[in-house]
């Protein structure tokens, strides 16, 4: 067995995040943005540059990403292309990580990248059973954690918390049946917004507050 | 309960055993004497679980065979799935916490890091120092705790009893040290964004520096029931290798990346809370078989010990949690007297605290390899998206490959040396 001394090799981590973002936003096609937010290196491209762009930064010895950590999706409903792909990579050699954040909708499917790590295969079935996000080229689309027969999609923002249908055992019929879902009280949605912080427009104000954006846009 | 009928075509000899028999299960006709055949299979699918005791939880498994050799494994997943994710949307900061422990329930605190670290990073807030310790110490304590449990579950898969029985004697300490802390044996609570709930008890920090003197001599113990032992070496040796270029293309990570050979800690190359102040070492070996996975963490345990030592050496009296009203609750006392305590009471424990827009990815090094919380906020009081990123689902997903010609019974070894819980995997 052998043992790594004990050294410290997290140093200068946000200089170099910088300039690969710079690199990154500056060499490559389709990079919409590359940017340091929060320490962590935050890359947005487009469907079409996800598979050059994960090769490049996998197989280049500059990068060297080897690890996909984790892959998921996030639903923004008021989008056009309303779900983030984001894909978390890890370079073991460097000691460093970056996100790459690809859109798309319910329609679109995104390229599967089972081909450069198989560890995505079980993250893109996760991601489609969950938003149902399709990828082409994974041959294993089956749904992964919701239950055999489940038909929606229950992280998308529009899926109920409580569901749409409850499973209970039926003594009599001796199976398991399907109901709608009946709550003995109502779902419990509070809203937190008070008038003291989180209300910007009061009621009766909306003119006067439309033209204080408006400066402010104008100014910003 | 059916009541039972006497229309089936029972023969005067016959002896009914069970009364209770549900009319539709009943034979229609009792089964005569068939001419003895001899089938032979080449090859056949076998259901493993999601009941097995070695499935450590509900694993359901569906294995195709040549004779006793695995062609494939097919894990299917997803039975103790409670969406976790989606619950934690739907509930502030302060209450999406206590998901954390329920999901992996082996090592409840270092989940709750994950998420106390996403939030404090949002938040932009630094926690006091004797905070970070305590958490560095509790952390540990979780890591002794889940490498206990899963050795000797390991072992009770390969046949040996005796480290289970001994293991749960020593993890009942362990637990009382989370009793006397949080109030809980499992699910802890303790780890909060913005420090710890509360400080530990004046006599805990001797109790564990006790505990921390006589542990190492359990685990030569433990070392003496397995890692010289003639059957645990036929049981584990060669089996299941990984190499280092197959643990990084499937995401491994923590013992089982360390195991085949990739010196990758997290609490050393990338570390959080107070990791940086202590010295400790990162076992390394580089067969990557299940036996090595094993010594990573017997190694694992008395470098856990040195960090907990460490831990009381340099631990302060002081406060241990931040001290701003808007983000950790005032003292009970305080709330009887000022106003505004009260208020900033009900406002933490009803509202909640608004988290800045933004999003993170931050991991830790949990016992089981790294635990990620990918946090997006909206600047509201809940979460707008919190992944969680778990272990044991990357390394669930490798069986496959792992076992590919291995013997049946070579199943549970694999397995347990992945060190999988489900309420992690499924979420």
């Amino acid at each position: 067995m052998v043992e790594v001394p004990a050294t410290t090799q997290f140093s200068s981590l946000q200089g170099q995040l910088g300039a690969m973002a710079f690199t990154l936003a500056t060499t490559l096609p389709g990079i919409h943005s590359a940017a340091v937010e929060k320490d962590e290196l935050v890359v947005r491209t487009t469907r079409q540059q996800l598979l050059p762009l994960l090769t490049l930064l996998r197989d280049s010895p500059h990068y060297r990403f080897e690890q996909l950590m984790d892959l998921c999706g996030v639903d923004y409903p008021s989008r056009v292309e309303r779900f983030d792909v984001v894909y978390n990579l890890l370079s073991v050699s460097y000691n460093r990580r970056i996100r790459i954040i690809i859109t798309t909708d319910e329609n679109t499917p995104v390229p599967s990248v089972h081909q450069l790590w198989p560890s995505a295969t079980w993250w893109e079935r996760e991601c489609y059973d969950l938003f149902g996000v399709r990828f082409t080229g994974q041959p294993d689309m089956r749904r992964i954690l919701t239950d055999d027969g489940f038909e929606h999609f229950p992280l998308r923002k529009d899926f109920p918390l409580s569901g749409y249908e409850e499973v209970r055992y039926d003594v009599e019929k001796r199976q398991v049946v399907k109901e709608p879902v009946s709550l003995t009280q109502d779902f419990r949605d509070f809203d937190f917004v008070s008038p003291w912080e989180g209300m910007l427009t009061l009621p009766g104000d909306e003119k006067a507050h439309e033209v204080r954006q408006g400066i402010k846009r104008a100014r910003g | 309960m059916t009541e039972f009928k006497t229309n089936a075509p029972l023969a005067p000899g016959d002896v009914l055993l069970k009364q209770d028999i549900p009319e539709t299960l009943l034979p229609d006709q009792l089964a005569t004497a068939e001419p003895r055949r001899i089938v032979e299979f080449d090859s056949h699918k076998l259901n493993f679980g999601p009941q097995h005791p070695s499935a450590h939880g509900v694993l359901r498994l569906v294995l195709e065979l040549e004779g006793e050799v695995v062609a494939r494994a097919d894990p299917h997943i997803g039975l103790l799935h409670r969406g976790t994710e989606k619950l934690i949307e739907y509930k502030n900061y302060h209450k999406a916490l206590p998901y954390f422990d329920r999901l992996d329930y082996a090592s409840p605190m270092c989940e709750e890091q994950a998420f106390a670290l996403a939030t404090e990073k949002l938040l932009g807030i630094d926690i006091p120092e004797r905070a970070k310790w305590l958490r560095v110490m509790f952390a540990e304590i979780t890591r002794v705790l889940n490498h206990i449990l899963n050795i000797t579950a390991m072992g009770l898969d390969c046949g040996a009893v005796t480290p289970a029985l001994w293991g749960y004697e020593e993890r009942e300490k362990l637990l009382e040290f989370y009793e006397a802390a949080s109030g809980a044996r499992f699910h802890a609570n303790y780890f909060r964004p913005g420090g710890v709930a509360r400080d530990i008890p004046t006599e805990l920090e001797d109790r564990i520096g006790v505990w921390a003197k006589e542990f190492p001599a359990w685990i030569n113990e433990l070392e003496g029931l397995l890692t010289e032992n003639r059957i645990w070496k036929q049981r584990t040796v060669g089996i299941g290798i990984f190499t280092t270029e197959q643990a990084l293309a499937w995401g491994f990570s923590g013992p089982c990346l360390r195991a085949s050979g990739v010196p990758w800690d997290l609490r050393r190359s990338q570390p959080y809370d107070n990791y940086h102040k202590v010295d400790f070492k990162v076992p390394v070996t580089r067969q990557g078989d299940c036996y090595d996975r094993y010594l990573v963490r017997i190694q694992e345990m008395r470098e856990s010990v040195k960090i907990i030592e460490q831990c009381l050496a340099q631990m302060q009296p002081g406060a241990v949690k931040v001290q701003d009203p808007k983000f950790s609750p005032p003292p009970r006392a305080e709330m009887k007297r000022s106003m505004e305590a009260l208020i900033h009471h009900f406002k933490l424990y009803s509202e909640g605290y608004h988290v800045p827009p933004g999003a993170t990815y931050t991991a830790v090094e949990s016992p089981k390899g790294e635990f990620g919380v990918y946090l997006v906020a909206d600047g509201s009081n809940r979460p707008y998206r919190c992944k969680i990123r778990p272990t044991g689902f990357a390394h669930l997903q490798a069986l496959d490959e792992m076992s590919r010609r291995a013997m049946l019974a070579d199943m549970v070894a694999v397995l347990g040396s992945l060190d999988l819980v489900f309420g992690e995997v499924d979420r």
